[in-house]
């Protein structure tokens, strides 16, 4: 594999090797100088076709600290806006030799169509999937699992001081809200699966994707009782750009079914982590107090968003053409 | 390290030409000549290149603090991504840095088991660069193999050995391989 394009293609030792140079990078981000040679010369580009302020910049950042040339490029302001088709834009960029393209597009598939025309044509670009459609969003699911780990090893420093699998066996992990919609959940099923945790969906009916009977994971509709029984609730969310209407009545009802307010805190056991993806809807599908609490672990999803993305990068871009847990 | 690992067949053509007194007394002797050089401990921080200058420094640091009875701040120094053979082979796992304490303004002494082309005592400066400006660096090494193909010089050296350059150095270390020895491998050795 030369590519990053789903979570599901990764395995435990695979997951392992990005997370732990994750832990390596995230020292570098704590430095005077935030600089590692690793990618000088390499060239990175972002092709945005939708707006995303954390994602894209925590790769920009990825890509300037470890020496790459870094350009972006959102649909707004490119030729994409002229009527350019997704092939002839992303042949385009790969023809002038960049060595990697991180895509988000609104269409799921959209990276892996990219990878395929790459090979057809023999142009050695690496393309990270940086969220497509309602599909997945694997850096997403690898940073969650990186700040998860951290969580969970602070708790219990001598559980699988340095094994994953240790690590995660047996935890449960709620993730509730927008499944439906929502390519972290996706990226996480497939990734905390792969690493041994128990993921409990949480979610309204109208919000559940059909054949999630067939995902490897808990489904429940209840999340006051969930919230007792579980390691972290990761909250999604609710995207209403990608909603027709008529998925819930009002958005106070949604709160009050399946927002993390003030009042679920108390239900939480103790020690339990609080995460969201972000962009956070404050007062939608989670309070202030939640966001803002002593559990709340979103600012450090942010930094480890960087650490982890470096980490992706250079395992595509840091070797000879083929290496890495990425090859 | 081209051509240092613990890995390689040892059986055919192998000669040892430390034992593990001899390490010892190596050790203790640079561990000495570095205190000398400084006039003490003062300012003192030592950086292992991993793998096996870790171990390395650490027993210098330990041999120091005895002769001075005050600890000697020791750590280490990953040079992976400052490698300019990067390009050359499958993407490598970097090693862990760990630095103790600041090194800016320190007299730091970079360790590594064996000076061969000088490529990673260049690749460690650099790194070392990003991390601060210490007001000196010293290169101790336990093995100087010669074959230099940059400017670089070792300050304390364990064992000065003459080799051609298509023998392999193998250094072993208790810590890493379970057993302390070098040996020299190659045709007619």
């Amino acid at each position: 594999m030369r590519h990053l394009l789903s979570a599901a293609d990764l395995d435990a030792a695979e997951i392992t090797e990005i997370l732990d140079l994750g832990e390596e990078m995230a020292l570098v981000q704590g430095r005077p100088v935030k600089k590692l040679p690793a990618l000088r010369g390499r060239t990175v580009v972002n092709l945005f076709f939708e707006d995303s302020t954390r994602t894209r910049s925590s790769f920009e950042l990825a890509g300037k600290w470890l020496s790459a040339d870094v350009i972006n490029i959102s649909a707004k302001g490119s030729s994409v806006s002229k009527g350019e088709s997704l092939r002839d834009t992303v042949l385009t960029v790969a023809s002038m030799g960049v060595d990697a393209l991180v895509i988000r597009h609104m269409a799921s598939g959209a990276p892996l169509q990219a990878a395929r025309w790459f090979a057809e044509l023999g142009l050695g670009v690496h393309v990270v999937n940086a969220g497509d459609g309602t599909h997945e969003h694997p850096t997403q699911a690898l940073l969650d699992a990186f700040t998860l780990r951290r969580h969970f090893r602070a708790q219990e420093p001598r559980r699988g001081d340095d094994r994953d699998l240790e690590t995660f066996a047996g935890r449960r992990i709620a993730v509730v809200g927008d499944i439906t919609h929502s390519r972290v959940a996706r990226s996480n099923v497939a990734l905390l699966t792969t690493l041994g945790a128990q993921v409990v969906l949480v979610a309204p009916p109208t919000l559940l994707p059909a054949g999630v009977d067939g995902w490897p994971v808990e489904v429940r509709t209840d999340l006051d009782a969930v919230l007792g029984e579980v390691d972290a609730v990761m909250m999604l969310r609710v995207q209403r750009e990608r909603m027709s209407g008529g998925y819930f009545p009002t958005p106070r009802e949604y709160t009050v079914g399946y927002g993390l307010t003030r009042a679920r805190l108390g239900l939480l056991r103790p020690g339990a982590a609080i995460a969201h993806p972000g962009p956070m809807n404050r007062g939608l599908e989670i309070s202030a107090d939640a966001a803002d609490s002593a559990g709340s672990l979103i600012l450090d999803q942010v930094a480890a968003g960087v650490a982890v993305r470096m980490s992706v990068l250079y395992q595509l871009l840091g070797g000879a053409d083929e290496g890495g847990a990425l090859r | 390290m081209p051509h240092v690992t613990g890995l390689e067949d040892t059986t055919s053509h192998a000669r040892q030409v430390l034992d593990a007194d001899q390490i010892s007394r190596a050790c203790a002797r640079m561990a000495h000549e570095v205190l000398e050089a400084n006039r003490g401990p003062a300012g003192l921080v030592l950086l292992g290149i991993p793998t096996r200058g870790v171990p390395l420094a650490e027993r210098l640091a330990r041999a120091m603090a005895e002769v001075e009875s005050t600890p000697i701040p020791v750590g280490a120094l990953d040079v992976t991504m400052y490698r300019d053979d990067l390009r050359r082979h499958p993407t490598r796992a970097p090693g862990r840095t760990e630095v103790p304490v600041s090194v800016d303004g320190a007299v730091v002494v970079l360790v590594d088991d064996v000076l061969f082309s000088g490529r990673t005592v260049r690749a460690a400066l650099d790194a070392l660069g990003d991390l601060g400006r210490p007001r000196a660096v010293r290169l101790a090494v336990l093995v100087d193999r010669g074959h230099r193909e940059l400017p670089v010089r070792a300050d304390h050296v364990g064992k000065n050995l003459p080799t051609r350059s298509d023998e392999r150095v193998s250094v072993r270390l208790a810590e890493v391989d379970g057993t302390d020895e070098v040996t020299i491998t190659g045709d007619g050795a």
